[in-house]
């Protein structure tokens, strides 16, 4: 034997891990302590097998491979005694799951097991089965288990139940062969047997709809009783809880009340007395109860319709909402969004409440509130509901406010009145949490922008104020750019003025100066600054007294190290020098962007501009890039399979840009470019 | 149903962890990683329930240790906070004011406890008696069978005297 291996005992091995002080010396132990293990595994030590498995168990759970000691386990519970078998499974159960093929070998010795006299050994069997079974063991057991249901000791009763509910879930056509057996535990005293057995009837409901069905016309009546003597039993100190007699077992019977009663008026209509009386006599000041009234919501709002119930559901969930415990207002939280879909009205009730928690300080109620809130949201409360969320977005936290953001713009899309409002709120957004906006977001605002012609002026003016503030926004920065580049002359002119507005002066300096600070800026990435070189070579045009100036920005770029900002510089440079006669007419504004277009193939649905099937695949994740290139002026309807290899070709290179972690739009704006070029040169 | 069970001390160390749907050895060590993360950083008065990756997870602690559940997105998360305080109370009997370092020492017996409170994901016995009764007599199997084999080695070592 081993003198050196048998000195460490599982007690000397975890003291020697927990006095390690850095993970290498913690990794060394272990290392050693493996070693010695294998030896005695090689060895076939039947003495230390026991503790070898002890260890092991302790070992993985430090997260360390362990696969070697999977025999030993199977080793253990083949061998005769209690201690090894009981060892054995637990290890079984924590170092195997149900994909190891290992698993098959046990197979054999469970079936044994699952026979034995000695009823704890039967237990361990149930135990491990119910907790790593593979659907080819459960077929194997499943006589086995079924048979134990019918076991002289209640522990193994409710152990075989929650087994069985392993075997259906994993072979849902092995149910019938349970429905009886299981049926018969709903008559039990046990509590542990009741709860498990209900259990499996509940799981059971699920998967077969012949023991829904059955449950339902033999039993809903048996069940309301028991229900009753459970919310009416006199106290019993070994149930109580918190003053009330087992809860779980008061959980799962609702449960279970509420799949029979789902779709069935009869059944419904049996168990309205007692969960009015659950509704009203539960005490709410602990959790236990909290649990039950929760529970007897969900069941009054599943089954069929009893106006009063409702009443009393929702009144419930309106307590729990203005409760000071954070639990209980998330729950409620939860709940109502269930409740939206039975009776919204009563939902829209508590808004005001619901709008408070998504400025709470704890993240899961906020981020459960939001969720509601924006069920919430229809025509008719849009406007107010978003105003809260702005004015929410300034002061949430960094970590809410991509989903806070994400939220409000998707409500505003959706349900805005008109064009002004929507232009206004999607502004406010992209001022207070630019960064946080989705590419295909502002990509829409600019297909509304250029459609609203009767809103450009005002538009630019509003970009061009928000730019001064909030230039640290790189969203914003890009709409402002591509709108100052668009229409900067309404800006300087204050063409289109609306009566709300108040007129600013600004000279064309001013506005070279926004692009010259946006291109500039060290934060802008590489399609911010593209996109300022051409709304540079826009303004260019638009305002002659500035071209020198903003030729030097555009030559600036000529040496940048990034191709593409490079080949625009040297492109556009030699536009402002060389042809004065075509610049006018190639940087004419952009004609109305196609909003139709940009909406279904924003959806995901087969593209209608573009019909070549090669394209079908890429569109979807690339709408936003395609989209890029109608902004830029490509005009994709006329060539269709021109496109649909660019897109190809693109979805190859996005890849290789995102390895290489680099910004994904260059490659198709710099196609676009030349297409401009050659298009427009023609 | 419960689909994991995990003891994590407030330094992030694993005591207990008991999954009861497949994950590989990675997604556990993921799950555990990123949810220690999530969980010892929140505030005490915050609830109990986080919401990660899809994952609804119920926890709450005692002294030193977290107590975590993994459940589905339908599950009474309410109860699932008292089957955790359940689970408390039984090791609380059973080691007689439970600590950490009875909870590493005697990991086997925290597991054994377990298996006896739940099986599939699912309440198996809602009586903290009855469990206590279990383990009970399953101990004694083994000190039984212990003594059996330490007077056999005792006979045979004085027959070889």
């Amino acid at each position: 034997m081993n003198s050196f291996f048998s000195g460490t005992r599982l007690r000397d091995m975890i003291r020697a891990i927990r006095a390690c002080k850095t993970a290498a010396e913690e990794r060394a132990v272990v290392r050693k302590e493996c070693a010695a293990i294998r030896t005695s595994i090689n060895e076939n030590d039947h003495d230390y097998r026991h503790r070898n498995l002890a260890k092991l168990m302790f070992i993985h759970m430090l997260g360390y491979p362990t696969h070697f000691g999977q025999m030993e386990c199977l080793k253990l519970i083949a061998s005769a005694g209690f201690p090894e078998k009981r060892i054995g499974y637990l290890g079984l159960m924590l170092l195997l799951d149900e994909r190891q093929e290992v698993l098959m070998l046990v197979t054999n010795s469970l079936k044994q097991d699952l026979n034995h006299s000695n009823q704890y050994i039967v237990g361990l069997a149930l135990c491990a089965l119910g907790n790593i079974c593979s659907a080819e063991m459960a077929r194997d057991l499943a006589p086995e288990v079924e048979r134990l249901l019918q076991f002289r000791d209640p522990n193994i009763r409710k152990k075989a139940a929650l087994c069985s509910i392993r075997i259906i879930r994993k072979v849902p056509d092995l149910a019938e062969n349970f429905i009886n057996p299981a049926a018969a535990l709903l008559k039990e005293k046990h509590h542990g047997v009741l709860i498990t057995g209900i259990q499996l009837c509940t799981d059971l409901c699920k998967v077969s709809p012949e023991a829904l069905e059955f449950l339902r016309k033999k039993h809903t009546e048996g069940l309301v009783r028991t229900l009753k003597d459970v919310v009416n039993s006199p106290y019993t100190p070994e149930y109580d809880i918190a003053g009330i007699a087992d809860p779980f077992l008061h959980v799962r019977l609702l449960k279970l009340l509420r799949a029979l009663g789902q779709g069935d008026a009869d059944s419904s209509d049996a168990m309205n007395d007692i969960l009015a009386q659950v509704a009203t006599k539960t005490e709410s000041n602990k959790n236990a109860g909290n649990a039950i009234l929760y529970e007897c919501v969900e069941t009054i709002m599943s089954i069929e319709d009893n106006g009063g119930l409702r009443v009393l559901a929702i009144n419930i969930l309106g307590r729990f909402l203005s409760n000071r415990d954070n639990n209980i207002r998330y729950v409620a939280l939860n709940m109502l969004m269930k409740a939206i879909t039975v009776d919204a009205q009563a939902v829209q009730r508590h808004r005001a409440t619901i709008l408070e928690c998504v400025k709470d300080s704890d993240a899961s109620i906020r981020k459960r509130a939001l969720e509601l809130v924006y069920l919430l949201v229809n025509e008719t409360n849009v406007k107010p509901l978003t105003k809260e969320l702005i004015d929410y977005l300034e002061v949430s936290d960094q970590d809410f406010k991509g989903d806070l953001t994400a939220k409000i713009c998707s409500i505003v899309e959706k349900f805005s009145p008109e064009k002004i409002w929507y232009i206004d709120q999607m502004l406010k957004v992209l001022a207070e949490a630019g960064n946080f906006v989705k590419d295909e977001v502002w990509h829409a605002l600019i297909v509304v922008i250029s459609n609203a012609s009767d809103l450009h002026g005002y538009t630019v003016r509003a970009l061009y104020k928000a730019f001064k503030t909030s230039s640290e926004q790189e969203s914003l920065v890009r709409v402002a750019v591509w709108c100052i580049g668009e229409y900067g002359d309404m800006l300087m002119n204050n063409v289109g003025m609306l009566g709300i507005e108040d007129s600013v002066t600004v000279t064309d300096s001013d506005i070279v100066d926004v692009v010259e600070i946006a291109i500039k800026r060290h934060a802008s990435d590489l399609t911010t600054k593209a996109m300022a070189l051409i709304a540079l070579l826009k303004l260019s045009s638009r305002f002659p007294s500035c071209s020198e100036r903003i030729k030097d920005i555009i030559v600036h770029h000529k040496g940048s190290l990034v191709l593409e900002l490079q080949q625009r510089s040297l492109e556009f440079n030699s536009i402002i020098d060389k042809h004065q006669n075509i610049r006018s007419t190639l940087v004419e504004r952009m004609p109305i962007l196609d909003e139709a277009t940009f909406t279904t193939r924003r959806a995901g649905s087969l593209p209608a501009a573009v019909s070549t099937s090669d394209d079908v695949p890429a569109a979807p994740s690339s709408s936003g890039g395609d989209f890029l290139q109608d902004l830029l002026g490509v005009d994709l309807s006329p060539a269709p399979t021109q496109s649909g290899t660019n897109q190809v070709q693109k979805a190859g290179t996005d890849v290789l840009l995102d390895l290489l972690s680099i910004g994904a739009h260059p490659v198709q704006s710099s196609s676009s470019t030349t297409d401009i070029l050659s298009t427009h040169s023609k | 149903m419960i689909q994991f069970v995990l003891l994590i001390s407030r330094q992030g160390k694993v005591r207990l962890t008991k999954w009861y749907s497949p994950y590989t050895q990675k997604e556990r060590s993921k799950v555990i990683r990123e949810l220690s993360g999530v969980i010892l950083t929140r505030g005490p008065k915050l609830c109990n329930f986080v919401e990660w990756r899809g994952h609804k997870v119920v926890y709450k602690r005692y002294a030193s240790l977290y107590f975590c559940m993994g459940i589905d997105q339908e599950d009474n998360e309410l109860e699932v906070l008292e089957i955790i305080h359940h689970y408390v109370e039984i090791l609380d009997r059973y080691f007689g004011s439970v600590c950490e370092l009875d909870l590493i020492f005697n990991f086997h017996k925290a597991y054994y406890a377990l298996d006896e409170l739940l099986i599939a994901g699912e309440l198996q016995e809602s009586s903290k008696k009855t469990v206590a009764r279990l383990i009970a007599a399953q101990d004694s199997l083994v000190e039984a069978a212990k003594e059996q084999a330490s007077s056999l080695s005792n006979i045979i070592s004085q027959a070889t005297k």
